[in-house]
């Protein structure tokens, strides 16, 4: 079988906050390769980095020394400009608390990240309606998060974080608001994702049982990063 | 979905707030165009003068009268078209209270002068005959129901006793900016009363007003005419008709000064309602616009969104407080037409109450917005939740 090329490249990848005069580092010289179509877990106890990690990678926040390979894209040596674009072409989100707009339509929510991009709005529908149907809301375009389950929202949020066909899906800490029932869809639609779409993503979770869907779980431990191989993958 | 339908949708989330901020800017806006337009009203005399009218007077000051026979004599000065003479009156009708300007002229001459006040031929006719006769402005005659034919009768102050009128005529004005609350009547009739009562200002006059051929030699005529009379024991003072109203102005100046002041600080006030409105929604929606700059929406987005939703608040208010203003003003000036003949919204006022009104919604959103692109992503993305 021929080895997936890898999609994500890490190394030596630092990060410090600072808390008033005290700097406190949360990452240290990570490595980590993340192949294409692979489904990752990060997990960790809290304050471990998992997060930070996430949020460099997603290109949402800025590492203070180390190297960042998404795609073959050293997004460390993007502007802030030139990463807002990569971002909108090139992540796909997916929170905790799904972060709907809430005065959109679940249609209106998936339909965002398109507006940057140069698609005509009958592409867009198309778009919309393909996102919606995978994650089996087609029936629910209309309605407002408000009028959703927190496992349907979850669904909505997964719906816009794909509608762009990004490179990368990541996801944090996506079942820690839902009940055991949408836990387990929305990690379901996970796995279709990758098994069906060749999606790769990178999940942070406290919940083992999220993990155990990943196919591979990387710990992070006060900034260090420890591989915990996952069995029978 | 467009970001038009999202700023809309975003300005309705907090309904009460959002409309008791347009209340305020409208309330604003109003009291701001109606302040202006007192302002307006205050200047509308100077700004009916005409550039081609020059008012001589004596030299000391206007209580103190020329010799009508400088007529001829300035006349004959260089540049001068045309010369007629008026005195002011200052009778009361009935109760003081009542007041309007009243004065006296030479008809013919004088109010050749003044094209922009129109008299039917018929009524011009027998008003010219008619030596008691009076002419009224229209708004004067509506407010005190006044037809033609009526006998009126003032009390004088400066010239003792009561003088009756006879209405001949109701003047228009050719356009809003005329005055129509003005009484004039023959300076003949009163010159030759106070001839019968063997009274001082016989044969004088308090101002002449002069038609001079061409705008830029106003100020030559003017220095010839003082000139002319000077070391006479009526030396006189020409200046152009607006600077003549202005020198009434010029003694109010610090009211107009205090009303345009008040007019700007309410401004002022609106400017912190509405920043504070759009501060305490930004604040509520950091979370939000971590999320759209997560989806990598652009700075500019970002502002788009505040700086449209506090346009569209702003003006909302804004085009109420204009649609008011003029039914408001109407209102104001006709209860207040006695102080303010004319009392119209100008259309500068309309655009300083948008200019405003842009003002007042784009600072209102600058910090807001300033704050939401300067949020680092990952902070604002922990105010979800």
């Amino acid at each position: 079988m021929n080895k997936k090329p890898i999609i994500v490249e890490i190394r030596n990848l630092c990060k410090t906050y600072q808390r008033g005069s005290q700097l406190i580092p949360v990452l240290q010289d990570i490595d980590l390769d993340i192949d294409e179509g692979e489904f990752l877990a990060l997990m960790g106890p809290s304050g471990s980095g998992k997060t930070t990690l996430l949020n460099l990678v997603a290109g949402i926040d800025k590492a203070d020394y180390g190297s960042i390979r998404i795609g073959g894209v050293e997004i460390t040596a993007l502007a802030e400009t030139e990463l807002a674009a990569w971002r909108a072409n090139n992540v796909g989100f997916i929170f905790q608390f799904y972060n709907l707009i809430p005065v959109l339509t679940a249609f209106e929510n998936v339909e965002l990240p398109l507006l940057l991009t140069g698609l005509s709005k009958g592409e867009r529908r198309t778009h919309v309606e393909t996102a919606l149907r995978v994650v089996n809301l087609a029936d629910r375009m209309d309605h407002y998060p408000g009028e959703l389950s927190g496992g349907q929202q979850q669904r909505v949020a997964i719906a816009r974080a794909v509608v762009t066909d990004p490179t990368i899906l990541v996801a944090d800490e996506p079942t820690g608001d839902l009940d055991r029932d949408s836990a387990n869809d929305v990690l379901e639609l996970m796995e279709r994702l990758v098994h069906e779409l060749g999606k790769t993503i990178i999940m942070v979770t406290h919940d083992p049982r999220a993990a155990h869907k990943a196919h591979q779980i990387k710990h992070l431990d006060k900034g260090v990063l420890n591989a915990h191989p996952q069995a029978d993958f | 979905m467009h970001i038009l339908k999202l700023i809309f949708k975003n300005s309705f989330r907090h309904k009460l707030r959002t409309f008791l901020t347009i209340l305020g800017v409208t309330v604003a806006i109003l009291a701001f165009g109606l302040l202006r337009t007192v302002v307006s009203a205050w200047y509308a005399g100077v700004e009916a003068s005409s550039a081609t009218r020059l008012v001589t007077r004596n030299a000391v000051s206007l209580v103190f009268p020329l010799p009508l026979s400088y007529k001829e004599k300035i006349r004959q000065i260089e540049g001068v078209k045309g010369v007629s003479y008026g005195t002011w009156f200052g009778g009361i009708y009935i109760d003081e209270k009542n007041f309007f300007a009243n004065y006296s002229m030479e008809p013919r001459t004088y109010l050749a002068m003044y094209p922009e006040i129109i008299i039917p031929d018929d009524q011009w006719n027998v008003f010219l005959r008619d030596r008691k006769g009076a002419a009224a402005g229209k708004k004067l005659a509506e407010r005190f129901g006044w037809k033609i034919g009526d006998v009126i009768t003032l009390k004088g102050t400066i010239f003792p006793g009561n003088w009756d009128f006879v209405l001949d005529a109701i003047y228009k004005g050719r356009d809003d900016t005329v005055d129509e609350t003005a009484f004039f009547f023959h300076w003949d009739y009163l010159n030759e009363t106070l001839k019968k009562a063997g009274r001082s200002w016989t044969d004088k006059v308090g101002w002449f007003l002069i038609e001079i051929e061409d705008p830029d030699i106003a100020a030559e005529v003017s220095l010839r005419i003082d000139k002319n009379f000077k070391n006479s024991l009526a030396e006189t003072l020409t200046e152009t008709e607006k600077a003549f109203q202005l020198s009434f102005i010029s003694m109010t100046e610090a009211i107009v000064i205090a009303i345009r002041l008040v007019s700007f600080v309410i401004i002022f006030i609106i400017m912190a309602v509405v920043a504070n409105t759009m501060a305490m929604t930004a604040r509520e929606r950091i979370g939000e616009y971590a999320i759209f700059k997560t989806l990598g929406f652009r700075s500019f987005h970002i502002a788009g969104l505040i700086l449209g939703e506090s346009l569209f608040v702003t003006m909302l208010g804004a085009v109420l407080g204009i649609l008011l203003t003029f039914p408001a003003a109407a209102l104001f000036g006709k209860e207040l037409s006695q102080y303010f003949p004319i009392f119209n919204v100008e259309r500068e006022t309309i655009v300083l109450d948008i200019i405003a009104a842009l003002v007042v919604a784009f600072v209102a959103a600058l910090f807001p917005a300033w704050r939401a692109i300067h949020i680092r992503i990952a902070d604002g993305l922990r105010r979800v939740g």
